[in-house]
């Protein structure tokens, strides 16, 4: 079956830096793969390698068996992918329930059609079941700027889903979350793979969090992978412990 | 403001602006049509700047190309209905080049592009004579009739203006209320995020422009027959921060924000006339203490005033749930 995300052979240096070293990975319908590293370790120029936004020097990255290459981030995401980001990225000065319509209107009709079609481009249902899915019914029309850091990591994953894609990219998504709202993420992350089937790949550095979520979990130091497995082989592995995780 | 109010108030607004002319003065109605013209101009940068984000110094010129092209084409005997359009489209496809430059650079670096061009075709109207006139301009510019109707006198001209006003503020509600109003605003707000959710950002981008400068095309086809001549000096850099400050002033991003700016920028100064050689110092603290108070311009004061008249009815929303959020 074809992987649902190839990175093959992918290498990207910034002058003498080689931050991705010669990097190939598959990703599977359903899996859910975990990205972790030190700081520096490649993960972010990977994730960037994949996302378009920066451009390798050697390698090649295909989604459904389809190269990506030179495609911008609206292509990559028409074509099923999607992503979150690291800092928040909601549209503050919209409401929630509109930072959700943006997400999928996109994917709806033509330019002229989303010109002189419905103002919510008929998607209000699907937003609110999406609203409802991560327990965000309250907030549905507040300002997403206003709401609080957790709150806002909530809506950008809701909003990264809106669109049904086949595979998300999620950058650091436990990063600054607190602990009762970080287990309400995972819990939904989890649901949400489970109950739709999506593949999701994972950059954290909160290894419980990582551990918990993800069934593979792939180890980057100085732009390689050092280590590959499910969470349990990872955790035990010698130079994973040494590069990365400590004693 | 539920359904019915919001009716009531808008029928109430459509019946002061229809009589607003009635037994004034020749000058009154000519304030007032130029009240209605430099609204259509600002209601089109409001959607470049204010909801798209993208900074804009160039609508005068825009408005510049839309009056002469109207001006050539009727003293050229076409009529007004197939000048206006042409004027339109012109500064559209103008509109879209100039927003080629707005994918590469941003903020005052676009502010800069923008002033160039504005100075620019100011250059092109004053030097190629040949065409425009020159510095003296053009004259004598025809007002429009329809089907019997003649514009000619000044309140029927206002009531052609206030048509064309409303048929412009009809298309700008209906485009912002759509699902491109939402790109608009999800481009100004975080342009990365919105191209990782499927949107074209480069030409959400060049559409902004393209609106925007359409919209000062018809405002300039307006003012054409307004004055009945123009020169060039009508539509310099200044006329751009003009229509820049009432949009500022007004609130930007926000629907009714260029009318109220057009408001104070074109009838503040005629109103306060009575204070003789202070009106201009006495505006002048008015929109530095306005920029000061709400950045958002009036609608903004509006809101901060109604936010804190209003009853505060929201719940803690990390108690709503409990605990889980």
């Amino acid at each position: 079956m074809t992987p649902v995300l190839s990175v093959r052979n992918i290498s990207k240096s910034f002058g003498a830096i080689k931050a991705v070293n010669n990097v190939s990975f598959d990703v599977h319908d359903g899996e859910v793969l975990g990205l972790i590293g030190p700081n520096g370790s490649g993960k972010s120029t990977l994730f960037n390698c994949i996302l378009g936004q920066s451009t390798p020097n050697s390698g090649e990255v295909l989604f459904k068996g389809d190269s990506v290459a030179g495609k911008e981030a609206h292509e990559l995401n028409k074509r099923g992918i999607g992503r979150t980001f690291q800092q928040l990225s909601v549209f503050p000065q919209m409401s929630v329930i509109d930072n959700i319509i943006m997400a999928g209107q996109e994917h709806h009709g033509t330019m002229l059609s989303r010109l002189m079609g419905a103002p919510d481009a008929g998607l209000t249902e699907e937003a609110e079941q999406l609203i409802s899915f991560f327990r965000l019914d309250h907030l549905r029309d507040q300002m997403a700027g206003s709401l609080s850091y957790g709150q806002q990591k909530l809506v950008d994953a809701a909003v990264a889903f809106m669109s049904g894609p086949g595979l998300v990219l999620l950058d650091e998504p436990a990063g600054g979350v607190n602990l009762t709202m970080l287990e309400h993420l995972k819990e939904r992350l989890q649901t949400y793979n489970r109950e739709h089937g999506s593949t999701f790949v994972v950059i954290e550095h909160n290894m419980e969090f990582v551990m918990s979520l993800c069934s593979r979990i792939i180890v980057l130091a100085e732009g390689v992978i050092i280590a590959e497995g499910s969470p349990d082989e990872v955790k035990s592995n010698q130079r994973v412990i040494d590069a990365y995780l400590g004693d | 403001m539920t359904a019915s109010p919001k009716y009531l108030l808008y029928i109430a607004m459509l019946v002061a602006l229809v009589l607003a002319p009635l037994g004034q003065g020749n000058y009154i109605v000519y304030v007032l049509c130029s009240w209605l013209i430099f609204s259509v101009a600002a209601m089109g940068l409001n959607l470049t700047l204010g909801y798209a984000g993208q900074v804009s110094l160039a609508q005068a010129a825009f408005m510049g190309i839309g009056a002469y092209i109207t001006a050539l084409m009727t003293m050229a005997g076409y009529h007004w209905l197939l000048a206006m359009p042409f004027a339109i489209l012109s500064c559209f496809g103008i509109g879209l080049i100039l927003g080629y430059p707005a994918l590469r650079v941003q903020h005052h670096f676009l502010a800069f592009v923008t002033l160039a061009f504005n100075t620019l075709v100011f250059l092109v109207l004053r030097n190629e004579e040949w065409l425009t006139g020159g510095s003296f301009g053009l004259v004598p510019i025809p007002r429009p009739d329809f089907f019997g109707f003649s514009t000619f006198k000044q309140v029927p001209f206002y009531y052609f203006a206030l048509v064309c006003f409303l048929l412009a503020a009809g298309a700008m509600a209906w485009i912002v209320r759509s699902p491109w109003g939402r790109a608009f605003k999800a481009l100004r707000e975080n342009p990365i995020r919105a191209n990782s959710l499927g949107l074209n950002t480069r030409l959400m981008t060049l559409l902004a422009f393209a609106i925007g400068s359409g919209f000062a095309g018809l405002a300039g086809a307006m003012m054409a027959p307004l004055v009945q001549f123009i020169e060039p000096g009508s539509f310099t850099l200044i006329h751009s921060l003009k229509i820049l400050l009432m949009v500022v002033v007004g609130g930007s991003g926000f629907y009714y924000g260029p009318f109220l700016g057009a408001a104070i920028v074109v009838l503040l100064p005629e109103l306060l006339r009575f204070t003789e050689g202070y009106y201009l110092i006495i505006y002048a603290a008015f929109v530095l203490v306005l920029m000061v108070f709400s950045p958002n311009g009036l609608i903004g004061l509006w809101q901060k005033l109604m936010d804190r008249f209003r009853t505060q009815q929201v719940e803690r929303s990390d108690l709503k749930d409990g605990a889980q959020l």
